[in-house]
């Protein structure tokens, strides 16, 4: 079972992500980090598919990554007890598609770009607690789908400003089971708290989500009294160039430095010159980058202990457009290497 | 945590890099213009055969038509990517409002998708044109009363 401290979830008997799977298009194949990926496409509409539009594009890309995952994990869907995933459509659309299509059971779980994070959070604690032996949590995120509901259609000529981060096509897909096993140790969960400092610029996303990241850190280093330089990297999701450096300064600021950090947006894509403006977001952004590199890493042995903090904005387009400011929250993994759980 | 709004607004200007002002009029003033000057090639191009009322009113249907093809084709968006109001400003900015969400929306349906967005980013603009030429309407028939 676990220890409570403050708002971390230590687990005595850790639970592990015993599989994972990584999924991508165009633009993540094109990234740094596209070696790592179980599966890229060229043409993320999927037309061999008979994929009819772009929201069932992201389920299709969020199925290949659940699918993915049990094969590397060498079960079948039906020894899955509980399915937990969301993504960035309206009602979480694309996780309901997919999990119309593996019939495993499911609870769908929405916290923006923080997504991955929460449910690994509600995985690990299921797991731990032995309430369930195998347990999905996964989430996506489709540039085409997110445009044409949050911005505008793909066609419209728009200039984004240097602050605005690209939506990333990808998913993201962890197979947890109970201490013991062969995997990847989750040693501790924290699930943050909103933090809302008044940033009204949807297309400055890094800012809005900078205060939910430092204040969780904070919490979690409280509450566990760790330090960061005990930790290999320092992985946030996704605050971009603006937000990570935001985050560098408000951290030095409460006198806990992180001179590990780096920022999925900023590793999932070549910011300099793969037009991303700011860096990548979106669920599947943190998701891909904890599959396609954090996990293998800690598989290897090339990290050792790292945390992972998947950040989200949750605001709506109608709650913008009202003028209401940006509510971030921001969930905390600590993830240590193979074999040490 | 040692922060406040007040303070994270700074904080947050100081972070943010502005858009490179120069470089984006600069890409604005080409694209806008070489906009401009296609429409007077065209426009020479019908004077030849039409009087210019109707040389002008062919020139902006084939602009419009010409903004069409290249959103279908995904070409204008590429190109206002880095045009910005170069593209925005001519009557093909306006074309392409009006044709992407047409085009995007179809997967809903001909009338829920197509008829029911396709002002969404255009019906503003013909909202509230509509309304200062009603003002100015009333403006213009007063200043005849007193004159």
């Amino acid at each position: 079972m676990a220890i409570r401290r403050q708002d971390t979830l230590l687990f005595e008997k850790p639970p592990v992500i015993a599989a994972w799977a990584a999924v991508g298009g165009k633009k993540e194949s094109e990234g740094p980090l596209a070696a790592g990926f179980d599966f890229l496409t060229q043409d993320a509409a999927f037309p061999d598919e008979a994929c009819a539009n772009w929201e069932q594009a992201e389920s299709l890309l969020q199925q290949k990554a659940a699918e993915l995952c049990l094969r590397k994990a060498g079960i079948s869907r039906k020894e899955v007890d509980l399915a937990l995933a969301g993504d960035l459509q309206a009602q979480c659309t694309a996780s309901n598609y997919t999990m119309r299509a593996l019939e495993i059971p499911f609870a769908g779980v929405y916290g923006a770009c923080s997504t991955m994070a929460e449910t690994l959070c509600l995985g690990a604690a299921l797991a731990a607690g032995g309430l369930v032996h195998q347990a999905l949590a996964l989430t996506s995120s489709h540039f085409c789908a997110a445009e044409r509901q949050f911005r505008t259609p793909l066609d419209y000529g728009a200039k984004r400003t240097p602050t605005a981060q690209w939506t990333a096509t990808a998913a993201g897909a962890c197979l947890l089971r109970g201490p013991g096993q062969t995997g990847v140790p989750v040693l501790s969960v924290t699930f943050g708290r909103v933090q809302d400092y008044a940033v009204r610029d949807i297309n400055n996303m890094g800012a809005a989500m900078m205060p939910a990241a430092a204040s969780t850190l904070l919490r979690f280093f409280s509450a566990t009294g760790a330090r960061p330089e005990q930790y290999d990297a320092i992985f946030t999701g996704d605050l971009g160039e603006v937000g990570s450096a935001l985050l560098q300064e408000q951290m030095a600021r409460e006198g806990v430095p992180l001179p590990n950090h780096r920022d999925c947006g900023c590793l999932l894509y070549d910011v300099a010159s793969q037009n991303v403006q700011a860096g990548g977001s979106g669920a599947g952004c943190s998701a891909a980058v904890l599959c396609s590199h954090i996990l293998p890493a800690l598989q290897a042995g090339q990290y050792r202990r790292v945390l992972f903090v998947a950040t989200g904005a949750l605001m709506s387009q109608t709650t913008y457009l009202q003028g209401e400011s940006i509510p971030g929250i921001a969930h905390c993994v600590e993830l240590t290497k193979e074999g040490t759980g | 945590m040692k922060l406040n709004r007040k303070s994270y607004a700074h904080m947050v200007a100081r972070a943010s890099p502005p858009s490179p002002a120069v470089r984006d009029c600069l890409w604005a003033f080409f694209v806008g213009g070489g906009i401009c000057l296609l429409g007077e090639v065209l426009r020479q191009l019908f004077l030849r055969w039409y009087d210019a009322t109707l040389a002008g009113t062919l020139t902006s249907i084939a602009l419009i038509f010409l903004s069409a093809v290249c959103t279908v084709l995904g070409w204008y968006q590429k190109l206002a990517a880095k045009a910005g109001a170069g593209t925005l400003v001519p009557i093909t900015g306006f074309a392409n409002s009006v044709v992407s969400p047409a085009v995007e929306f179809k997967a809903e349906g001909w009338v829920t998708g197509v008829g029911a967005r396709i002002f969404g980013i255009a019906g503003p603009v013909i909202a509230y044109g509509t309304a200062a030429s009603a003002v100015w309407g009333l403006f213009y028939w007063l200043l005849g009363k007193v004159g």
